[in-house]
């Protein structure tokens, strides 16, 4: 696009942009290279489990179901990862919404329906707080959400040691519900982490924030000579990634159906692989948030084929990541120098 | 030191070192425990070992000084090493996982090889940060994050996914055993730290480190070999985490892929933060780290002994982060204690760090006379 017409040697009107160099400058390439992946790895696993019965569509639905918190939480940090920042206080949050949630519904008996509104209150409140301190007092977002990061951890294990196991009637009706959708169903937590993504998707492309967290992320001093207000956008993206988390700590408590102090440990690197798998660059500023469909995708894929092959153990899958994000963030690397120069 | 002869500027010259305020933490928190346990700073001899508080808090702080240390030269260089927590199990697992192959885990050359061999990992995954970072270019954060979460995959892998436990006496002096009643890891943090000082603060190299952090770019342009320097650093923090994996293991006689170091990365930064390096880069203070180590570690002894519950530990280190930072950032300063405040400290510091090299305190408190008038 715009990148590629800009580029040096475009100057000259003799020369047009070769078909390959065109591709190479796209911003969307890194998505297409994700999905793509994502279609390869599906194909290999409908080509190696076929009688296992691989190719049935609620195998591909589950993936939405197992993973649907973990896409919550990653919309969350694309927004942040796109205005520049990062956050690393997303699995303590999801964590203690958990244990939260369960303390509030099993000890104190209040309704489900009372407990999501101030859970999300809190997770969103949080962010604000870890917003508010990065913007105003210039401290680096990666040491303020790791003070986040110990703080929830430890507010986990001071309202309990150990788990507490939800045996509350509505929400384990909740957590049963299948939505039909003739070949297959989703879970209430797939379905909702659906309406997050298309809510996400609308927000940073349509409209006016969306534009100021690309803006930010991008060239934060022009961003700020323009006029936006940079401090609102830092300290909003904050907030939308404490909401993002406590809302995905909800999913993974009606996923999981108990709240305990060491739930969704180290989550926050999963859920910035996603984002990174998914092609957002990690300076910010460019990058799709179907990206990160795509990335939980192919993460929620490798721990299926794990499942699937069987012999593998648990341990390929942190492997496999990690290879996975250090392909992608060379990828990356080679990119941005290429529109550099 | 000549010109300050009288008592108030030698007051001020002790206030304005840059390990007062580190040291005057260390010294309020070991206070703390008095009250509650009397006999706190007393040592005792027995079996011919010294026991005691303040011996179990060097010794359970060992680890962390160690992975500390290297994190302060990585940030130094203006970067962060998120890998050291996998680098622990790695190295743990390696030489455990050789040990308990020997058919005699006690003997010594097997030992040594199994030593070599997880140092040897460590540095590998090292080298393989540096490269990510200097040479291709990719933010410190997200090129550590790699081995972050690949390492513990790969201790798994090369313990099975299971936790190792080895029988092995030369193994275990490492990180449990005693020398000269003292425990051993205090003499392995002795002298990592003693071989850090001395070549940072030396021989030129210190100075070249704190130049790549102050601005890569233009070091680079003066001469300095900035790439190779930021590698090196990578290899030797990751030497020392891989030093501090033998420890933990060794303590324990026993390798955990999953457990191993869980943490211990953002302890280690939060160390060096508290030490009074600023996690931009461009200066540090060795003496400073192993006083913040020394630091989180009373602070989780001093929990356990006030009979805090010991879950608020989390709760604690996160307010310590937050209030450490706080008064790091200039615009805080600025903000709650007034402007004029604000600028005077931050010339103290920066005169403090400026002189924090030449060793004097005298230099520093002219520079700062200087720069506020």
């Amino acid at each position: 696009m715009s990148a590629t017409t800009q580029s040096p040697t475009t100057a000259s009107p003799s020369r047009t942009p070769s078909a390959a160099a065109r591709l190479l400058g796209d911003r969307r390439l890194p998505v297409a290279v994700t999905a793509l992946l994502f279609l390869v790895m599906y194909g290999v696993g409908l080509s190696r489990y076929q009688n296992y019965g691989f190719a049935e569509p609620q195998v591909f639905l589950n993936l939405f179901i197992d993973n649907g918190y973990l896409l919550v939480a990653a919309v969350g940090v694309t927004f942040v990862i796109l205005s520049g920042g990062i956050d690393l206080s997303v699995g303590s949050m999801i964590g203690f919404t958990t244990m939260f949630t369960a303390w509030l519904v099993e000890r104190q008996g209040l309704p489900i329906v009372v407990v999501i509104p101030m859970a999300l209150a809190v997770g969103a409140f949080g962010g604000f707080l870890m917003g508010y301190v990065i913007h105003n007092f210039e401290i680096q977002p990666f040491i303020v959400t790791l003070a986040g990061l110990f703080l929830f951890r430890g507010l986990c294990l001071v309202i309990s040691k150990e788990s507490i196991s939800i045996g509350d009637s509505s929400v384990s009706s909740m957590a049963q519900a299948q939505v039909s959708l003739g070949m297959g169903f989703l879970s209430i937590g797939a379905i909702v982490s659906l309406g997050v993504l298309a809510v996400a998707f609308y927000v940073l492309h349509y409209t006016r924030f969306g534009r100021r967290v690309y803006a930010i992320g991008g060239n934060e001093q022009s961003a700020m000579l323009m006029g936006l207000p940079q401090g609102g956008t830092k300290i909003a993206v904050y907030t939308v990634s404490g909401f993002c988390s406590a809302l995905a700590g909800l999913l993974f408590t009606l996923y999981i159906q108990s709240g305990d102090p060491l739930h969704a440990t180290g989550m926050e690197l999963d859920a910035i692989a996603a984002v990174v798998i998914g092609g957002t660059l990690l300076t910010g500023g460019s990058g799709y948030v179907l990206g990160t469909l795509f990335g939980v995708l192919v993460l929620g894929l490798i721990k299926s084929i794990i499942q699937f092959e069987g012999t593998l153990s648990s341990w390929w899958t942190k492997i496999a990541t990690g290879v996975l994000l250090c392909a992608f963030i060379l990828v990356q690397r080679f990119m941005t120098t290429r529109k550099k120069t | 030191m000549t010109t300050s002869s009288t008592t108030p500027s030698r007051w001020r010259a002790l206030t304005h070192h840059h390990l007062f305020w580190p040291v005057a933490v260390l010294v309020l928190l070991l206070l703390v425990n008095v009250p509650f346990t009397p006999d706190f700073f007393s040592v005792k001899m027995a079996d011919g070992h010294l026991y005691g508080s303040l011996v179990s808090i060097v010794l359970f702080g060992s680890p962390l000084i160690l992975v500390a240390v290297g994190m302060t030269l990585v940030i130094a260089t203006g970067g962060i090493d998120l890998s050291v927590g996998a680098v622990v199990a790695i190295t743990g697992a390696l030489a455990c996982s050789y040990i308990s192959d020997q058919a005699d885990q006690g003997a010594l050359s097997g030992v040594l090889l199994a030593m070599g061999l997880g140092l040897l990992a460590a540095v590998v995954c090292g080298l393989w940060n540096g490269f990510l970072v200097a040479r291709m270019g990719i933010q410190p954060i997200i090129a550590t994050l790699i081995i972050m979460v690949a390492g513990r995959g790969v201790a798994q892998l090369i313990t099975d996914g299971q936790i190792i436990t080895i029988n092995s006496e030369p193994y275990k002096l490492i990180g449990g055993g005693y020398w000269l009643t003292l425990p051993f890891s205090i003499f392995v943090v002795a002298a990592v730290v003693a071989v850090t000082v001395v070549l940072t603060r030396r021989t030129a190299l210190g100075l070249l480190v704190e130049a790549v952090g102050g601005n890569a770019e233009a070091s680079r342009l003066v001469g300095i070999r900035s790439r190779r320097i930021k590698i090196m650093v990578y290899a030797f923090c990751a030497l020392c985490a891989g030093i501090a994996g033998l420890m933990i293991s060794s303590n324990t006689s026993a390798a955990d892929g999953n457990n191993a170091g869980l943490w211990i990365e953002l302890d280690a930064i939060l160390a060096v933060v508290i030490g009074g390096t600023s996690l931009l880069g461009g200066r540090f203070s060795v003496g400073g780290t192993v006083v913040g180590a020394l630091v989180i570690q009373t602070l989780t002894t001093t929990i356990y002994t006030i009979g805090v519950p010991t879950q608020t530990n989390l709760v604690f280190k996160a307010a310590v982060v937050i209030v450490v930072c706080l008064l790091q950032s200039p615009k805080f300063r600025a903000k709650v204690f007034g402007a004029k405040f604000a600028a005077g400290f931050a010339a103290r510091r920066r005169a403090g760090q400026a002189a924090a090299p030449a060793g004097s305190a005298a230099t520093a408190e002219s520079t700062a006379k200087m720069e506020v008038s």
